[in-house]
C-alpha cells in the first residue's frame, strides 16, 4: 500500500518555486516519463528581463517537452508549461492559458499565487499543487486556494529545501497533505503515473 | 472579501455596465478581469459584488474611477529593448522608403511610456517631424497622465537600462529633468503626438496607419474579443502596414490571421498583406 493520497481524478499539476528550486525541479523533470498523462504548469521566479535560456536550461535533463505558452494557448496534457519572463500565467476555464502584465505580486512577475489560484479555480479538486524551495511567501495563498477547493497540496520538506521560507509559509496558512523530500516527490509522481495508466 | 467571486456575479456586473455606460467587458479574459474586480472591491471596501453594482448603478462619476482601476496600467519604457531595435533598424526605415509621412497608432497607450519611447526613437532617427503619432486609451485619467510626459523616478532605473540595451544614441538623462520625484520629459518630444480617448472594444475605426503598437493589450481579452479587435486593427492599417503585439501574444487563432505575414516572429511584428 502506498502512503500517498493518490487518485485517478487528478487532471493537472502546478508547481511553484524560487531560490533553491532549480536543482530539485530539474531532478524531478529528469525522471517524469515523457508521456506522463497530465499537464504540468511551472511557475518559477526568474529574471524579468531575460526572455531566453530558462526553458533551455530546464530542458537539458527533462524527458518531457517544456514550453513557454503564448496568451490563450490551449493546454495539451503531455506538456510542461513554464510561465514566461515578465508575465503572469493564469489557467482559464475552457482549457486555455492566459498571460498578463499586472503589477508584481510578492515582488514577482510571474507570481506563483496567480498561477496556483487560477489553476485551483479551473481544476477544483482535480489539481495537485507542489511548492518548492524559495525565499519569499509567494505561493502560500495559492496553496491555500488549492486546499479550499479540494485539491492536493504538497510542499518540499523545509528540512531539505535550500531556503525554507516558501514551503514554510504555505505550511503556516493551510493544510498540507504531504511534506516530501525531492526523491519522495518523484516517487509520488511515478506512482501517480502508474495509477493513471492502469486506471 | 474572502469569498470567491462567482461568474454569475461578474455577468450581472458586465450587463449593468453595458446597459448603463455602453462599455462591454463581457469578453475580457476571465482570470485577470476577476482579479481586477477583486482589487476594486478591496480598495473601496465593498462588502459584496452587489454593493459594487449598486454603486455603479447610482453613481455615474464612480464609473470613470472604475474604468481606471479595471485597466492594467503597468508599463515600462523600451520594454523588450530588442523590439525597439528592430523598429529602428528595419521597420521604420522600410516604411519611410515608400512614404514621406509615418503614421503611428499606440492602441492602449496607458501612462505613455511607449509613446515616449517612440518619440525618442524617432527623434534619434531624425524623422520625428515626419511622423504623426496618435495615442489612445479607454481610461481618461491615464491619458491625462500620459500627456504630461512624466515618469516616476523609481521606474527610471529600469527604463534607463532598457534604453541602454536598445542602444540609444545617448543616455536617457538627456531627455528629462528631475522634479519632485518625477522624471519630466522634454515637452518638445510630444510635438507630433495627439492623445484621444478610444475603446478598442466599442470604438470605431477612425484612421489609417503605417504602424500600430498594441502590445500586451489584447491579452486582457478572450479569444472572441481578440478576434473582433483584430478586424479593427486590420482595417486601421494601410496595406503593407505593420502591427506589433506583445512578445507572448499570437494572432494565429484569429479568423483573419492569413491577411498578415510574420515579419519578425521573435518580436511579434506582423505586416498586413491583404485588404
Amino acid at each position: 500500500m502506498t502512503r500517498f493520497k493518490l487518485s485517478t481524478k487528478y487532471k493537472a499539476i502546478a508547481i511553484g518555486g524560487s531560490a533553491g528550486s532549480f536543482q530539485p525541479i530539474t531532478k524531478i523533470l529528469s525522471v517524469i516519463p515523457k508521456d506522463f498523462p497530465l499537464p504540468i504548469f511551472l511557475c518559477l521566479h526568474r529574471l524579468k528581463h531575460v526572455r531566453h535560456g530558462f526553458v533551455e536550461a530546464l530542458s537539458i535533463k527533462s524527458l518531457k517537452s517544456i514550453h513557454e505558452p503564448f496568451d490563450k494557448e490551449s493546454i495539451k496534457r503531455e506538456l510542461v508549461y513554464l510561465a514566461p519572463a515578465n508575465y503572469h500565467l493564469s489557467i482559464e476555464l475552457g482549457n486555455t492559458m492566459s498571460l498578463s502584465t499586472e503589477g508584481l505580486i510578492n515582488n514577482s512577475r510571474p507570481a506563483i499565487d496567480i498561477t496556483l489560484e487560477s489553476a485551483a479555480y479551473a481544476y477544483r479538486d482535480k489539481l495537485i499543487g507542489i511548492l518548492m524551495s524559495g525565499a519569499n511567501k509567494d505561493g502560500a495563498l495559492g496553496m491555500q486556494k488549492i486546499k479550499d477547493r479540494g485539491g492536493l497540496t504538497i510542499i518540499q520538506d523545509p528540512e531539505e529545501s535550500m531556503i525554507s521560507t516558501m514551503p514554510n509559509s504555505a505550511l503556516s496558512v493551510t493544510e498540507i497533505d504531504h511534506v516530501l523530500k525531492t526523491d519522495q516527490i518523484i516517487e509520488f509522481l511515478l506512482e501517480l503515473d502508474q495509477m493513471l495508466r492502469s486506471g | 472579501m474572502q469569498q470567491e467571486i462567482e461568474i454569475a456575479e461578474l455577468r450581472k456586473l458586465t450587463e449593468l455596465i453595458k446597459d448603463k455606460y455602453d462599455y462591454d467587458f463581457k469578453n475580457y479574459a476571465m482570470s485577470s478581469f476577476k482579479r481586477r474586480i477583486k482589487r476594486i472591491v478591496e480598495l473601496y471596501k465593498f462588502k459584496t459584488i452587489d454593493s459594487l453594482i449598486d454603486k455603479l448603478e447610482s453613481t455615474p462619476s464612480f464609473f470613470e474611477e472604475f474604468v481606471s482601476e479595471i485597466t492594467v496600467n503597468v508599463t515600462e519604457m523600451f520594454r523588450d529593448p530588442s523590439f525597439w531595435s528592430v523598429l529602428k533598424e528595419q521597420i521604420i526605415p522600410n516604411i519611410l522608403l515608400n512614404h514621406n509621412k509615418l503614421n503611428v497608432w499606440h492602441a492602449g497607450c496607458s501612462s505613455g511610456e511607449e509613446v515616449l519611447s517612440m518619440t525618442i526613437l524617432l527623434e534619434e532617427m531624425g524623422v520625428l517631424d515626419r511622423s504623426n503619432i496618435i495615442a489612445t486609451d479607454i481610461d481618461t485619467a491615464i491619458i491625462d497622465r500620459a500627456k504630461k510626459g512624466t515618469v516616476s523616478l523609481k521606474n527610471m532605473e529600469l527604463n534607463s537600462s532598457n534604453y541602454e540595451r536598445f542602444e540609444g544614441k545617448y543616455t536617457i538623462d538627456k531627455y528629462f529633468q528631475e522634479q519632485n520625484g518625477k522624471a519630466v520629459f522634454d515637452p518638445n518630444l510630444m510635438r507630433q503626438v495627439s492623445f484621444r480617448k478610444h475603446d478598442l472594444v466599442k470604438g470605431v475605426v477612425f484612421s489609417k496607419f503605417d504602424l500600430i503598437l498594441c502590445r500586451n493589450v489584447m491579452i486582457y481579452f478572450n479569444q472572441t474579443l481578440q478576434n473582433d479587435v483584430l478586424y479593427k486593427l486590420h482595417e486601421s492599417l494601410f496595406r503593407y502596414g505593420y502591427l506589433a503585439i506583445g512578445s507572448k501574444e499570437s494572432l494565429i487563432w484569429c479568423d483573419i490571421a492569413n491577411k498578415f505575414i510574420v515579419v519578425n516572429n521573435e518580436e511579434k511584428i506582423y505586416k498586413k498583406i491583404k485588404d
